[in-house]
């Protein structure tokens, strides 16, 4: 909250997404200044991971505008979204298979983030070792439990250099061992002034790093602001405990 | 933590592969001067093989590298063989015609993969066998081929039959030598990478910044042309051309077969499943349909017992890598590497392993 100058970095206008007759994401407005981080609450089926897929441009909105560093990137595929800084994890990891650690890290390095051979080695070595994951740079993603594959969408998402991440649920099914090392990580990035969104369940250890928390429901945002104020927000609390439809 | 810990290092080849690098130099000049040893039946079998091995190169490349499983493959057999036959018919020299055709079938498939890469998967595949379906009966149209009569690469006659028979031998050679020799460098470098993420995720590749149609579209285009060279030796070899033998589904069988016996996705495995298949025609061939029988049960049993082929098998098993494309890094010291100090990563070295 030092800078005043609220330069807009990633602004999502009356954002629609429906799936045949389903409305999944209902008029969302969502904007975020560079070097700050968002975190997204919601209940199961709130539309979170969808907003995630529209502003990563890994399918277009139904209607809506997603602008990033100040141009329009709506009609714009993940790659090139990609390019531009905005990066995204996924919620259920996609790992190449069939290629090793650092090659899955180096295919974000040399594309994601367009570097030579000799740059691109090492960011995504530095990536792997921020990310803890340099004793299996050399196995086959395939062979990669659970947990190393959730580091290992986030390493391959650093790699490509991002201006702006955005992480869908990589703290699902941690130990509070584990918790900690993902959170010192984040930290790390923001430390490197990189932008976060991430979308998390686990509350306390998204709260060690947001600096402002959302809380969707039903495909609409429901409360924005600070996290403490939003956690006691009656409709937040509404929304977790008195779930389901009304 | 006292001192700072030396980096990484990104290895490309091993002492095998330095080994094996020099052996192929080798065994290619070895090739190069063979046709004053061997018989003239020898060398039209040897022929043959180089253009096996094309199509198992190409086809691995398409499917193994980049996922794009297609059994249209033919398609290109056929043009390669079919504009080779309409150049030499509009007076261009028989060997030129060759080479010129299989550029006309990259150029072919430059416009044929804007809609084909729109499918996926199973569409993909058919979608390609309807292709070659369709362009063959289109080439039967033409008065030229009249129809499955077929006609001949006549002007290759002028030639006598010895200089014929070693010149495509030298052209096979040369084209054989240089495809593998493309594709090496382009699975080897960073496109390379880009190919192999695409076949095993696609979305994934598109979120980390890998141009996905474009990626595809260079690899289709290069295994067309490369397919269309192999099609277009065909006709040099056998002279005569006939549409449904050019276009029959057979040739992407016979790729297939390779590709799965010798190892799909390592780029050995398709070398390896070229001779291997060369050689069971070379025992077999004669016995006609128990031939055919034959192939069907090898690739059944490969299938079953040995699903990563013949090469798959070797390399999981001994570690083996003689023209590796893939990224190996070696940690310095103790594997257990020193976390969480920030300091900046050195220079990396690399080795670099030349190729013919």
């Amino acid at each position: 909250m030092t800078d005043p100058q609220q330069q807009a970095v990633l602004a999502a206008t009356g954002i629609h997404k429906r799936f045949g007759a389903l409305v999944v994401l209902d008029a969302v407005d969502f904007t975020m200044g560079a070097d700050e981080a968002v975190g997204i609450v919601g209940p199961n089926g709130a539309g979170k991971t969808t907003l995630l897929s529209v502003l990563s441009g890994a399918f277009p909105p139904s209607a809506g505008t997603v602008r990033f560093k100040g141009g329009d990137v709506t009609a714009f595929p993940a790659t090139q979204r990609c390019r531009l800084g905005l990066v995204r994890t996924h919620q259920v990891p996609k790992p190449f298979s069939g290629m090793t650690t650092f090659e899955n890290v180096f295919v974000a390095a040399s594309h994601g983030a367009g570097l030579g051979r000799d740059e691109a080695y090492e960011e995504a070595l530095g990536s792997l070792k921020l990310c803890g994951m340099l004793g299996v740079a050399n196995r086959r993603a395939e062979t990669l439990g659970l947990l190393d594959r959730k580091r290992l969408e986030l390493a391959r998402a650093l790699a490509a250099r991002p201006t702006l991440l955005l992480l869908d649920e990589i703290g699902g099914g941690l130990t509070d061992g584990e918790a900690g090392e993902l959170v010192d990580t984040i930290k790390e990035l923001r430390r490197r002034k990189i932008g976060i969104v991430w979308i998390e369940h686990i509350v306390h250890i998204l709260l060690q790093v947001a600096e402002r928390l959302i809380c969707m429901d039903a495909g609409k945002i429901i409360a924005d602001g600070e996290p403490q104020a939003v956690m006691a927000d009656p409709e937040v609390v509404r929304a977790y405990l008195g779930g389901g439809p009304k | 933590m006292s001192a700072a810990s030396p980096s990484p290092i990104i290895e490309r080849g091993t002492a095998t592969s330095r080994i094996a690098a020099i052996a192929v130099v080798i065994i290619i000049a070895l090739l190069a001067t063979a046709p004053q040893f061997l018989s003239a039946g020898a060398v039209d079998r040897m022929t043959a093989l180089f253009i096996y091995v094309i199509l198992a190169a190409m086809w691995n490349a398409l499917a193994g590298f980049g996922g794009l499983v297609s059994v249209g493959q033919q398609v290109f057999f056929g043009l390669g063989a079919y504009f080779a036959i309409r150049l030499a018919d509009a007076g261009l020299n028989p060997f030129a015609s060759l080479f010129v055709s299989a550029v006309i079938v990259g150029i072919v498939s430059w416009p044929l993969s804007l809609f084909m890469l729109r499918l996926r998967n199973g569409e993909f595949a058919i979608g390609m066998w309807v292709i070659a379906a369709l362009t063959h009966l289109l080439v039967n149209l033409d008065r030229l081929v009249q129809g499955e009569t077929g006609t001949s690469l006549i002007s290759l006659n002028v030639y006598d039959a010895g200089t014929r028979r070693t010149v495509i031998y030298w052209l096979a050679l040369a084209s054989m030598t240089a495809l593998l020799a493309i594709l090496f460098g382009l699975l080897r470098g960073s496109t390379g990478a880009a190919i192999r993420a695409i076949r095993d995720n696609e979305d994934a590749a598109a979120s980390v910044g890998v141009r996905v149609t474009g990626t595809k579209r260079l690899l289709f285009v290069l295994a067309a042309l490369g397919i269309g060279i192999a099609g277009a030796l065909w006709l040099a070899t056998s002279i005569t051309f006939q549409p449904k033998t050019y276009f029959n589904v057979q040739w992407t069988a016979y790729m297939i077969f390779m590709v799965l016996v010798g190892g799909i996705g390592t780029f050995e495995g398709a070398i390896l499943g070229a001779l291997v298949f060369f050689l069971i025609e070379t025992w077999f061939g004669g016995t006609g349909v128990w031939y055919l029988v034959g192939l069907g049960a090898t690739a059944v049993l490969f299938s079953l017992f040995l699903p990563r082929g013949l090469w798959g098998t070797v390399e999981e098993r001994f570690g083996l890598h003689l023209l590796p494309v893939g990224y190996r890094v070696r940690l310095p010291g103790n594997p257990a590497t020193a976390l969480g100090d920030d300091a900046p990563l050195p220079r990396q070295t690399t080795q670099h392993q030349e190729k013919a």
